[in-house]
């Protein structure tokens, strides 16, 4: 069974959110479940830090042995920090998916957004009926 | 999702096991056990074990069953001796590959063809269109399973199992692409030294219900011998390394195996086949396009997918067939059928709209040392 942490939020696309306490900055990754899906994590193509963040769009991909995942913007901002681990151990996105995984950081620059996010249960329904 | 699609005998063993199970060629197949890099380089050290149950078997036998799989195949059927196994195409009439196969001759007047899963129905149809006089044609596919035994300890494991009884004696002097007969609880199983990894190994047919208990009594033995179960992902990247065809991807109604890399398997001097005039056409046209084995430079962090353009000078002169990141060999790899006059390069694939440059490199990429 994928684990689904209770104190984050997701998104339909398999991604975690966790906001600072004020809500102005979070840190994202991909879910237990997605890293499942992907496999063996060979690349993780970040963004630079200070680009500029679009809700629902495209911010990086994941390139496991065999298929390839692009990463989706959770809420609108800018990058603060990148996980740059990640581009020697990409398999701490497997492992650790939560934790040493963590892909990028983040300035939100409309916490409004995070009304669209999911709950821990309804991302565990969400994953039930089937990516 | 899940309720249409066809399991094999040992789907339960899988799921008893962890796997995560797909989609395939209308069947739930484990894709993955423990990790597809654990597995894939399991079976090059040591062994693994693949449910390849979804594959179809069909018997062609009496006095005409030669000469209607020598009309089917390119390969030269009529050369087999008993006990022997043929790789071959099968084509259309316009030398397009409707699937590859393996030809088993058990005798002059009794033949099998091993077909892959996603073909079954189509060479079934096929071979029946196609059936010359004096020749049966039986579909055995629905009962019949197929457990892969690929490694360089893959011999002494089969040798230390009972059930595989008398036959282990004669693993030790079996030659590549040969076979032996002998029977488990009364039904008849075959073992042939044969695979889709590179490495030695054997693939065992027994009835469906005699399947779990081969397949329970291998992974007992096997603790020994390191061995554990692989799945699809693994037999992907497997294959890819040593640069076996994938139906589907190097392989297809509109590509030749003239193009595709195996013209050693078409036999222009046999008398007449499906697709000898169109082949012979093509080889004295030239041949259009060829397959070409390139790497993705380390740098550049990115792998070609299957589809994925590729360009020479700015201009579009093929597309990838299969691509992944080796797990042996720890490099970004693909395939890409392009247009001959194109293929000494220099060549770019578009990864996500940008071009990447590619180093043509011979294949195969890998050479196991177990020598299949």
């Amino acid at each position: 069974m994928a684990k689904i942490p209770k104190d984050l939020l997701y998104t339909e696309e398999h991604e975690w959110v966790h906001f600072s306490d004020d809500r102005t900055e979070a840190t994202v990754g991909i879910t237990d479940f997605a890293q499942k899906e992907l496999g063996d994590i060979v690349y993780v193509e970040l963004p630079q830090e200070g680009d500029a963040l679009q809700h629902m769009e495209s911010f990086g991909t994941i390139e496991a042995v065999k298929t390839v995942a692009e990463l989706y913007a959770p809420l609108t901002g800018e990058v603060l920090e990148t996980n740059h681990q990640l581009q020697d151990e990409p398999t701490l996105v497997n492992g650790s998916p939560y934790e040493d995984g963590w892909i990028i950081r983040m300035r939100v620059t409309n916490p409004d957004e995070a009304k669209a996010l999911l709950s821990p249960e309804d991302y565990k329904a969400r994953v039930a009926e089937g990516a | 999702m899940n309720a249409n699609l066809q399991r094999t005998p040992l789907y339960d063993r899988h799921v008893a096991l962890g796997a995560k199970m797909v989609e395939f060629a209308g069947w739930s197949m484990p894709v993955q056990y423990d990790g597809l890099i654990a597995e894939h380089r399991r079976v090059r050290s040591a062994v693994g074990l693949f449910d390849v149950s979804h594959m179809g078997e069909i018997y062609f036998e009496g006095a005409g069953a030669l000469a209607t799989l020598d009309n089917l195949a390119t390969n030269d059927v009529a050369g087999l001796q008993n006990g022997q196994v043929l790789y071959t195409a099968l084509c259309n009439p316009q030398g397009g590959v409707r699937d590859d196969a393996l030809v088993y001759r058990m005798s002059g007047e009794r033949f099998v063809l091993v077909v892959n899963a996603s073909n079954c129905a189509k060479i079934v149809d096929w071979a029946g269109e196609n059936l010359g006089p004096a020749t049966r044609m039986l579909d055995v596919s629905a009962q019949t399973a197929l457990i892969a035994v690929q490694g360089p300890r893959s011999r002494e494991l089969l040798q230390s199992c009972s059930t595989i009884g008398p036959l282990a004696q004669q693993l030790g002097a079996l030659p590549y692409y040969w076979f032996v007969q002998g029977e488990v609880n009364g039904k008849p199983m075959v073992v042939s030294r044969t695979g889709y990894t590179g490495e030695v190994g054997y693939e065992v047919f027994v009835p469906n219900e005699c399947a779990a208990g081969l397949w329970d009594e291998l992974m007992e033995r096997g603790r020994v011998f390191d061995c554990g179960p692989a799945g699809l992902g693994a037999r992907d990247t497997l294959r890819f390394e040593v640069c076996f065809c994938l139906y589907g991807h190097e392989l297809l109604e509109d590509v030749s195996p003239l193009e595709a890399g195996i013209a050693w398997t078409v036999k222009l001097k046999k008398p007449g086949f499906i697709g000898k005039e169109a082949l012979v056409r093509q080889k004295q046209a030239g041949i259009p396009r060829q397959l070409v084995g390139f790497e993705i430079e380390a740098g550049a962090r990115a792998i070609a997918r299957q589809g994925y353009e590729v360009h020479a000078a700015g201009r579009r002169v093929g597309q990838v067939t299969s691509g992944t990141w080796s797990p042996t060999l720890e490099r970004s790899l693909g395939l890409a059928l392009v247009e001959t006059a194109a293929a000494a390069g220099p060549l770019q694939v578009v990864v996500r709209g940008r071009e990447v440059p590619l180093r043509t490199v011979p294949i195969p990429f890998h050479k196991p040392v177990s020598r299949a």
